[in-house]
């Protein structure tokens, strides 16, 4: 499990997990779970119209996820949020049906690509996961304060004079940045996952944000790891350990958060209502 | 005029049985999306609406996998995806994007390892490809009548509850002054649109199942400020944009690169985003530039129930 063909694996899963952690935690104060959802789906068309033209999927994925961000930014301000992810995202699957019916691929490596595959990370991958990594967790750093306050009390921050709408910019390139570092171990289909379990299992054991932050990205090194082990030991896909166990982090959580109201209750009101 | 209209319409297109079958099922999916696509729209749900869409492919691939009919898997794993949303969902927006969000993630864990078993045992990577993507042009015509029963069921509930829904869609305290059993409200609602997602994603595949839900309702809400007429314009637009769809796809067979025929789905998602453009420019000439549409068909659905 730790040989050296696995240890590459073992890095970039790494790297994602805290990304997606972090990344994550933002993608749930703001409840965008949508955005991060559509943007990895959406990136995978990218990646299916690089193999089509030859170049390297990363950049295809990169691409595909910057335009679709940007293009839910520039929607978003005319009309609805949700209405203007689905739209993106469809545009950009519909784009990717029509590569895919052009290339002359075939569909294991499409499975590969949209579930997430342990064994396809090569040396060569790690060196741009690594920067991408550093560049989306130092952008959230120095984006910290005004993302949170605009996550919180948008009114608040406006009136603080962030501009939420140039936020929702940078944070949207975050997220595009984020997916397509991390969609070639866990897939188009469940990165999304992972950027969402965690942080959202994290909100309910604490509400000290900064805590938040640092439990949700242990909960996703937890959840990738015993993916990948799981997956190495089984052979079933790491796409299906790394969605049951978001799911049952999620459920520890909001059961640990029921547990601690009703005590709560009974108590004084005093402490009440964590959610 | 004939030679024209024979350049844009080959012959042979409506005497073939699989264009058929596509115009009519893709049809009747377009309007019934439509209709329903309208209160998506209206309530916020977009994305709810997308992920019972992706969560079918856990259905039809453990259909796939038990040897079961699809149509029983995508419907009945919609309809369990949708219980759970509203199980877990919290009243907050927000907290119900999150529980969809949730849902979908485990759904679509679950959807790799079927498919992967459904690779390993019986074969059938294909599978993976006609779940996720399907298209209009290999429904086999045996489920016609079953997805047209199943579909009309649902849109029979949006129409019952047409007042209920709408109340409660822009304002659930005055509903629930009103009388309205909003939470029941919004669950057949939820039910409503599982049925009819999971039966259009089954049948034209996710993409367009979400593209004819949300894009169609999305033009129409823009355009027309009354709940009603939006439902009505929703439903034309989407059977437009299909119907164009399946004729460009059916030309597009002798277009470069190879005689191969480029997807319905491309065409149709093309199309849909054109229209949602167009109507920008329309929508604003007739209304306010700060307010939403889906704000004021809400506020004018508002006034006239009260």
């Amino acid at each position: 499990m730790f040989s050296s063909f696995m240890m590459d694996t073992w890095t970039v899963a790494t790297i994602a997990a805290m990304v997606a952690g972090v990344v994550g935690f933002f993608i749930v104060m703001r409840g965008s779970a949508f955005v991060a959802d559509a943007v990895p789906q959406g990136a995978f068309a990218g990646a299916a119209g690089a193999s089509l033209i030859g170049i390297n999927t990363l950049i295809g994925l990169g691409v595909f996820a910057l335009g679709g961000a940007l293009g839910i930014g520039w929607l978003g301000r005319r009309s609805r949020h949700d209405v203007a992810t689905a739209l993106a995202l469809v545009v950009m699957l519909g784009l990717g049906a029509l590569f895919l019916s052009m290339s002359t691929e075939y569909a294991p490596e499409i499975y590969a690509l949209l579930f997430g595959e342990v064994l396809g990370v090569s040396a060569s991958e790690v060196a741009p996961v690594a920067v991408i990594g550093a560049a989306c967790i130092g952008a959230i750093i120095v984006l910290y304060r005004p993302l949170l306050l605009s996550s919180v009390l948008p009114e608040l921050g406006e009136a603080r004079g962030v501009r939420s709408h140039r936020i929702e910019m940078c944070f949207l390139v975050v997220v595009a940045l984020a997916t397509s570092m991390a969609l070639p171990v866990v897939g188009a289909l469940l990165i999304f996952s992972l950027m969402i379990g965690p942080p959202a299992a994290a909100r309910s054991f604490t509400d000290n944000p900064l805590l938040a932050m640092i439990l949700s990205v242990v909960i996703a090194l937890v959840t990738v790891w015993s993916a990948i082990a799981a997956s190495f030991l089984w052979n079933w896909p790491v796409g299906f350990f790394v969605g049951s166990l978001g799911a049952v982090s999620y459920a520890i959580g909001r059961g640990w958060a029921w547990w601690r109201s009703t005590r709560a209750v009974r108590g004084g009101p005093r402490q009440a209502l964590a959610w | 005029m004939t030679h024209l209209l024979r350049s844009i319409v080959e012959p042979g297109f409506l005497g073939n049985q699989p264009v058929r079958v596509a115009l009519l099922v893709g049809g009747l999916v377009a309007v019934v999306s439509g209709i329903v696509g309208t209160f998506t729209v209206l309530r916020g749900q977009a994305f709810a609406g997308h992920a019972l869409a992706d969560v079918g492919a856990t259905g039809g691939s453990g259909a796939f996998l038990v040897g079961i009919n699809p149509l029983f898997g995508f419907v009945g794993i919609g309809i369990a995806a949708a219980g759970v949303m509203e199980l877990i969902g919290i009243r907050r927006p927000r907290g119900r994007d999150l529980a969809t969000g949730i849902v979908l993630g485990a759904g679509l864990g679950l959807a790799a390892l079927f498919l992967y078993l459904d690779a390993t045992f019986s074969n059938t990577t294909g599978a993976t490809i006609t779940v996720l993507f399907g298209s209009m042009f290999v429904i086999s015509s045996s489920l016609v009548p079953m997805i047209a029963a199943l579909s009309l069921l649902a849109l029979a509930v949006v129409l019952v509850l047409y007042r209920q829904l709408l109340l409660s869609s822009v304002s659930s305290d005055l509903a629930f002054a009103r009388g309205v059993p909003v939470r029941l409200t919004g669950v057949l609602y939820l039910l409503a649109l599982a049925v009819a997602v999971s039966l259009s994603a089954l049948t034209i595949g996710a993409i367009l199942s979400t593209a004819l839900l949300v894009g169609p309702a999305a033009t129409a809400l823009r355009l027309t400020a009354r709940p009603g007429m939006a439902m009505i314009l929703s439903a034309l637009i989407g059977l437009a944009a299909t119907w164009l769809g399946v004729l460009l796809s059916f030309d597009s067979f002798y277009w470069p690169p190879r005689q191969h025929g480029w997807p319905v789905s491309f065409f149709v998602v093309s199309l849909i985003f054109v229209f949602y453009l167009m109507a920008q420019p329309l929508g604003r000439r007739s209304g306010s530039r700060t307010e939403t549409s889906g704000n004021r068909a809400g506020r004018t659905a508002c006034s006239r129930a009260s």
